[in-house]
């Protein structure tokens, strides 16, 4: 069954038309590729998904439930969490404070007043938070201040968060843009291990074909705004008209 | 009716110094990202520019009279300005007279330098800290710009009279073919006059030359223009420089109409700050368009009919609009999208 | 202790033990001696430090912990005062349902005042906040809200104040007919002469001081709960809040709110020393001034507004008295041209100029020393402490704590 369905979604941005007429069906746990050329519109389907932007025509449903003109954080509650380009998180708070806000906003919904409470007595709270820092590997990064780690390790802690809110859909933005050959290899590693031990469907926006092709089993390749194939990635590789718009350059530069 | 044209009239040079201000104000933030809280500060420097070239005019030697006694039977002490004695008594004393737009030429340059000073001294530092760092730290700089005026210049409202030419009223009645009379006075023409062209002034430079294109496309896109390899720092050095000298002439040429005073910057930069945000913020029509709207509103509202009903209306009106104006136009008048959304 | 961790506790008996030996520890001079006009043990005085911390340790709940800068907040400040003295006028001079009324009517005044200005934040917000506070300031100095009840609300310029023809529906004959509570007079107080010095203990002081232990107990437990987490994570990152499932908006507003209800009890409580209320008391130099003391004691810091508060009174008041016979009494040992020299460097920085030596720390901390007065002692305890201790410190710096 189909947990994300896009049909027929439209942007566009005065005389640019960013995304064309963009069908999409994300099955459940499975991991499914979203590639394209530079402003081939992949950001913007993206942000068309998480309620930033909101589309001109078409529908996007999660779940049997639309998620047009709802706010991020009321989308965000429905199930579907979101990994930014460049690592978003709470840069002046220690990781563990960092890891304890997801554990909070999956508990208590998008707004609680707990004014007095104290939060080390949550224990609850604090052991989820720990665990997932265990599962993680950054425990011993406990009381570091989130600013001062390893962009890797900054990664690391943004997907550990997104996880901890336990989501139906974590969306990716290029999760290793900018990132070293090592870094990029752990994060390949992190995201198959959670792909194979979570019941959890994953959806990526990625340029890196050697990301792509190791994590996802299906791939849409879009260009100009529209879905130019959709299929597994073995049959993306050797697809034609893929390798004349896309993949044939970039193969024959590497 | 006649006195609501008077109102009207009256409301044209507050809000021709709410206009210069807020001009200021936007070209700052439009180009460097920063809020000036010492905005107003340069406005009341400007104001005591004027106080300044009088006092320098009026310096006087003293003699001794030879003919006049005072009562003690001692000759009389004459003061008599340094200017009457170097260029004679008839060009000295219209030179003191003419202090006050004189005091432009002594201004611009003080102007420009003091925005200099400013911007590479302090403001520089502060475009990369968050926007409440500066807020606190201009905010500082206008407590001690305004306390240093006051310890030089004293807490007391200084009159700073016009030329004497301008003494007097125009008559707007027979002009606009009522019975009763309207009497404006000369200066407040003069002020409108003076800010109009000003403001003109601006505009055109921004529109003309090249370096006010590159100034708006950076206040478009910084980084774009800065890709363009174009020195847009020093740019907006000089921007600063112009918008501190704008907000020092509107002071300069407001010293007659209101007695210069240690706080007049700040009492002018909240409403000023009304404005920029009504006009809506980084847009240079704008903060004109809402200076003069707003400088016009006060003005009516405080006419004695109405007070008599609503007491302190005219204070409260400009707040009362600039609210309901960002609740149902959030980017204010003339905002564009994207200015300070976050 | 009372669910505080130790280092939190701590810092709570110190605050406690500043407020309640402030007679002693403001008043170390004998009274004949020379330096007797740097105590500052006065019963309005001490008041005066307490009740701008109340202020402060509010006004850093909203600032220090969400990075909202509201330049509006003397608004609630005034509110709370014109409350309380309503509440006289009405009901008689016992303080409490005149403290109570000053709490909630700010309460109301800051959700519209919030629900607007935090539609908006950055610049946006701070300018929003003036605006309203410069408006209610308008609305109070002109009384345009009595001129719709045919009363005073305000009185205008002269300030609300109590006169003997109000009703004061629970005066008799036995209560004084100054602020108390339950008969005890807020001005009493009580003389302690040791020696050559005298301590005054006011129970008005001892009044306002147990309030902002209260205070700042509450703020310490809402700096270390869920919510104040929240909060840190709304100055942090928004977008990622969003993204986290969290409605950033009544974080704030709420916050917000409990800000201006602790403005409006310090309100309530300057009232309840002085039973009058003026409009100034809402303008916008005074919104200024309690974000100066944030500032330089420490934004974000659980001690530093009440620092700040002291810091700022105590020298306001200290500086107001250096006139020049001062000075020259201070540099006499110097030959006399250098004498002269010096006391006209200083002259310009004291007495009047109090305001231009606050300008200029406050710009100096907010260049150097963003952390205001905390950080400046955390920098000192360091040097002190030497280099490998040093590095540890600067760990425990980062989190919001001292």
């Amino acid at each position: 069954m189909a947990i994300l369905e896009v049909k027929n979604v439209g942007k566009r941005f005065g005389g640019l038309q960013a995304l064309g007429d963009v069908n999409l069906n994300v099955e459940e746990n499975t991991c499914h590729a979203i590639i394209g050329p530079n402003g081939a519109g992949k950001s913007t389907l993206l942000n068309c998904l998480v309620g930033k932007l909101i589309p001109d025509t078409g529908s996007v449903m999660f779940d049997g439930q639309s998620v047009l003109g709802r706010k991020p954080y009321e989308i965000n509650q429905m199930g579907i969490s979101r990994v930014f380009q460049t690592p978003e998180i709470f840069s002046d708070l220690t990781v563990m404070e960092n890891m304890l806000i997801p554990c909070f906003a999956k508990r208590d919904g998008a707004f609680r007043m707990h004014a007095i409470g104290s939060i080390e007595k949550d224990q609850d709270i604090v052991g989820k938070a720990e665990q997932m820092l265990i599962d993680m590997n950054l425990i011993d990064k406990r009381e570091m201040q989130s600013s001062s780690m390893s962009r890797g390790d900054k990664r690391r802690l943004e997907i550990a968060m997104c996880l901890a809110q336990e989501p139906r859909l974590l969306l990716l933005d290029e999760p290793t843009a900018g990132m070293a050959r090592a870094d990029t290899n752990n994060t390949i590693d992190l995201l198959k291990q959670i792909k194979d031990e979570r019941d959890i469907t994953i959806a990526i926006i990625e340029h890196d074909m050697h990301v792509v092709f190791s994590l996802s089993d299906r791939i849409t390749v879009l260009a100009q705004g529209t879905p130019l194939v959709e299929d597994t990635p073995d049959k993306i590789k050797g697809h034609p008209k893929v390798r004349e718009a896309y993949l044939g350059e970039s193969q024959d530069a590497a | 009716m006649d006195a609501i044209i008077l109102q009207f009239l009256n409301g044209l040079d507050k809000g021709s110094a709410y206009a210069l201000i807020a001009l200021g104000l936007t070209l700052i933030f439009g180009t460097l990202g920063v809020v000036n809280f010492a905005h107003g500060a340069l406005f009341m420097i400007g104001a005591f520019c004027s106080v300044t070239v009088q006092r320098i005019l009026t310096l006087s030697s003293e003699s001794l009279s030879a003919t006049e006694k005072d009562f003690l039977g001692n000759p009389l002490k004459i003061k008599t300005p340094y200017v009457e004695n170097w260029f004679g008594p008839e060009v000295g004393a219209a030179l003191i007279d003419w202090s006050v737009p004189l005091a432009i030429v002594f201004a611009i340059p003080v102007m420009l330098l003091v925005g200099f000073i400013m911007e590479r001294g302090l403001i520089k530092h502060f475009y990369k800290r968050p926007h409440a760092d500066q807020i606190l730290v201009t905010f500082g700089l206008a407590i001690v710009l305004q306390e240093v005026i006051k310890y030089f210049y004293g807490a007391n409202p200084l009159p700073t009279p016009a030329p004497s030419v301008f003494v007097g009223s125009f008559d707007f009645g027979p002009l606009l073919g009522l019975d009763t009379s309207l009497a404006y006075p000369y200066w407040r023409l003069v002020y409108f006059a003076f800010s109009a062209a000003i403001i003109g002034a601006v505009f055109a430079f921004l529109q003309f030359t090249t370096f006010g294109m590159v100034v708006r496309a950076g206040m478009a896109d910084r980084e774009t223009v800065g890709l363009l390899g174009i020195d847009i720092d020093r740019r907006f050095t000089i921007m600063f420089g112009i918008a501190a000298a704008v907000a020092g002439l509107a002071g300069v040429m407001y010293a007659p109409i209101n007695s210069p005073n240690y706080h007049m910057g700040m009492d002018f930069l909240v409403l000023s700050f009304v404005v920029v945000v009504v006009g809506g913020m980084g847009s240079l029509p704008g903060a004109v368009l809402a200076g003069f709207m707003l400088g016009i509103l006060e003005s009516l509202a405080s006419m004695n009919e109405i007070k008599n009903i609503l007491p302190g209306i005219d204070q409260i009106i400009i707040y009362v609009v600039a609210i309901i104006i960002l609740l149902t136009r959030p980017r204010g008048l003339m905002g564009r999208k994207g200015v300070m959304e976050e | 202790m009372f669910g505080l961790n130790k280092r939190d506790a701590g810092l709570l008996l110190v605050v406690a033990g500043l407020a309640l030996f402030a007679p002693f520890l403001l008043n170390p001079f004998p009274t004949d001696s020379a330096m007797a006009q740097f105590n500052a043990g006065y019963p309005d005085l001490m008041q005066r430090f307490v009740i701008f911390g109340v202020f402060a340790v509010g006004f850093n709940l909203l600032f220090g912990l969400t990075g909202y800068l509201s330049f509006g907040h003397a608004a609630f400040l005034g509110i709370g005062s014109y409350s309380a003295v309503w509440m006289f006028k009405l009901l008689g001079y016992n303080i409490l349902p005149g403290m109570i009324l000053s709490v909630v009517v700010s309460a109301v005044f800051a959700l519209m005042i919030g629900y607007i200005s935090l539609r908006r934040s950055g610049i946006y917000f701070s300018i929003l906040t003036l605006a309203f506070a410069q408006m209610l300031f308008a609305i109070a100095y002109s009384d345009l809200i009595g001129r719709f009840f045919g009363t005073p609300i305000t009185n205008g310029e002269t300030g609300l104040q109590v006169y003997t023809s109000d009703p004061q529906f629970f005066h008799s004959e036995n209560l004084p007919d100054i602020p108390h509570i339950f008969g005890q007079k807020m001005q009493s107080t009580y003389t302690l002469d040791v020696g050559a010095w005298s301590f005054d203990f006011n129970f008005g002081y001892y009044f306002c001081a147990l309030i902002l232990i209260a205070a700042f107990y509450l703020a310490i437990r809402i700096f270390r709960s869920p919510f104040g987490l929240m909060l840190r994570a709304v100055k942090s990152n928004q977008q990622r809040m969003n993204y986290t499932g969290l409605n950033t908006r009544p974080y704030t507003l709420a916050v917000f709110v409990i800000s201006g209800m602790y403005a409006g009890l310090a309100g309530g409580l300057m009232a309840s020393m002085d039973p009058l209320a003026g409009a100034e008391r809402m303008q916008w130099t005074a919104s200024g001034e309690v974000v100066l003391m944030t500032i330089l004691g420490g934004a974000g810091t659980l001690i530093g507004p009440i620092l700040g508060a002291g810091f700022i009174k105590y020298f306001e008041n200290i500086f107001a008295k250096i006139n020049d016979n001062v000075l020259h009494s201070w540099f006499s040992f110097m030959p006399d041209g250098l004498e002269n020299l010096m006391v006209a460097l200083v002259h310009p920085f004291v007495g009047k100029g109090w305001h231009l030596t606050l300008g200029l720390l406050f710009m100096l901390v907010v260049i150097f020393l963003p952390g205001g007065l905390v950080e400046g002692g955390q920098r000192i305890a360091q040097r002190l402490r030497g280099k490998k201790a040093a590095e540890k410190a600067t760990d425990t710096s980062k989190t919001p704590a001292e």
